[in-house]
């Protein structure tokens, strides 16, 4: 039998969302062949909780899911201890999720000094850091499971991932969620007559999509195969980046109608340029319901 | 360097600008214009293929001006208010020394929409101006000095403002020069956009 991965699922402070996500990845059987859970918080495996907080077993990955805190206990052990522990024996250690990465929702919270475990928000923290070399991130509000499982493969395969500054695997994260939405013809001429829900028209001006600045794959790696946010008439809410979750998620933050986030790179200037430019075309094509009108 | 081409147009631009404020819009001809450069009307055509291809280089050179001035003044580090001050004064200024300018703006690129309709849609002939405007809007609501609303009711209130004294010098209804009223207008209309 070929070598399964020995992998350890530790939860900190979390909603349990990239569990949830995971677990509607569609090749499970194939992913179990190869990897296993000495501990998973759902999934059945060989350890308890507290086989993990009091002895020393052996693992090959550490995936963190949740928000940290010196404060926050797992089987009566503080999670920063489990993590330093298990941290010296793995080869790789992955924040699973925006809260192990950035803090996230609970960081929002006030608790006990949450944050990431390389990053507060954007900011990179001083503990931990005789880690950066093992650690890679996959942000997300929930993890795209696939982005996850990928990663895993390619530690198992020791393939070299290319990083971003907040320890991303660039071939996942490169891309802004704006790259692949079927909406990037009325992004172009500046249409945004749009519903929540229906097919026509984008969410960038009014109703706060934030996936001209947000990394990731969500239209190019789809949803349960089929389907994104923005693809469906929902605003990317920007949940890989470290600035989540931000406040007032549908509308547009615009000083003076000018949006304040522009796309990535594009300077303020040229942006009101191009907009100047593509909004005098008046496109009927575009201005009509494409079904049922 | 600018060359000799692009030299000679901006003289052609120049005279017709003067032409235009002087006898009218309609009433200027290319061959008016020829005379005036001691050109030939076939040279002319060389440059500007109509009369309305001309109308419209030069509310680009115009909007490329102003354009140019604001964005000297959106890149100082001072305050909306100083910015709403050298705005009002360059806009001022330009009326003074090159009142054609204004006056072509206001009242053949305003009031003569068919001849602009085909290549200037929407703002496309006016966009460096209009896009410093934009970013002294922006940048003013970003730092809280002004108010957030709707663009175009702070555009309209500002060069609104500033295009109808320019009018009323050129009716010869103002009583003192128009950088007399520096002061009250950079009042008046900080006043109303600000955010206090
Ligand atoms: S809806 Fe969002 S992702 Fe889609 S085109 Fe508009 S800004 Fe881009
Ligand atoms: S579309 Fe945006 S908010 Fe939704 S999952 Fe992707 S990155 Fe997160």
């Amino acid at each position: 039998m070929k070598k399964k991965m020995r992998v350890l699922w530790l939860s900190a402070i979390a909603c349990n969302g990239n569990t949830h996500s995971f677990l509607n990845y569609p090749y499970m059987e194939q992913f179990l062949d190869d990897f296993e859970f000495i501990y998973h918080p759902v999934i059945d495996s060989e350890y308890s909780l507290e086989d993990i907080v009091s002895k020393e077993i052996t693992c090959d990955i550490l995936l963190i899911e949740g928000a940290i805190s010196k404060e926050f206990k797992r089987a009566d052990v503080s999670v920063v201890d489990i993590i330093e522990k298990y941290s010296k024996i793995v080869q790789k250690i992955v924040t699973v999720g925006t809260c192990a990465t950035f803090g996230g929702i609970f960081r929002e919270s006030g608790y006990e000094e949450t944050s990431g475990l390389h990053f507060d928000k954007e900011e990179p923290l001083k503990t931990h850091k005789d880690l950066l070399d093992k650690t890679i991130s996959v942000s997300g509000c929930p993890v795209h499971p696939e982005v996850l499982v990928n990663t895993l493969y390619a530690i198992k395969k020791s393939a070299a991932l290319k990083l971003d500054n907040f320890l991303r695997p660039k071939e996942f994260y490169a891309y802004t969620v704006h790259n692949g939405c079927t909406r990037n013809e009325y992004f172009e001429y500046k249409v945004d007559n749009h519903r929540f829900g229906e097919l026509e028209g984008c969410m960038f001006y009014d109703h706060g999509c934030q996936a001209p600045f947000t990394h990731g794959s969500c239209n190019k790696i789809l949803w349960n195969e089929v389907n994104s946010k923005t693809r469906a008439g929902v605003p990317c809410m920007g949940c890989t980046e470290p600035t989540f979750p931000r406040q007032n998620l549908f509308s547009t933050k615009k000083n003076m109608a000018i949006p304040e986030n522009l796309p990535v790179g594009v300077g303020k200037r040229v942006y009101l340029t191009l907009a100047g430019i593509s909004k005098a075309f008046k496109i009927d094509r575009l201005e009509k319901k494409l079904i049922d009108d | 360097m600018l060359d000799k081409k692009q030299l000679k147009k901006e003289q052609i631009i120049q005279t017709a600008l003067e032409l235009f404020a002087s006898k009218g819009f309609y009433s200027t001809t290319i061959p008016d214009i020829a005379l005036s450069l001691k050109m030939s009307v076939g040279n002319m055509y060389n440059y500007f293929k109509s009369k309305d291809t001309l109308a419209i280089e030069i509310i680009k050179y115009i909007s490329a001006y102003l354009g140019e001035k604001l964005k000297e003044i959106n890149e100082q580090e001072i305050s909306t208010k100083e910015k709403t001050r050298k705005i009002v004064e360059i806009y001022f200024k330009t009326a003074s020394l090159k009142p054609e300018m204004i006056d072509y703006f206001l009242r053949i690129y305003l009031s003569n929409r068919e001849v602009f309709k085909e290549s200037c849609e929407g703002m496309l002939c006016v966009n460096e101006f209009v896009t410093e405007i934009m970013i002294y809007f922006e940048e003013g609501v970003k730092c809280g000095d002004l108010r957030e609303q709707d663009f175009f009711s702070a555009f309209g209130l500002f060069m609104g403002y500033l295009g109808g004294m320019v009018f009323l010098k050129g009716e010869n209804v103002l009583p003192k020069d128009l950088n007399d009223y520096v002061d009250d207008i950079t009042f008046n209309i900080y006043k109303a956009l600000s955010a206090e």
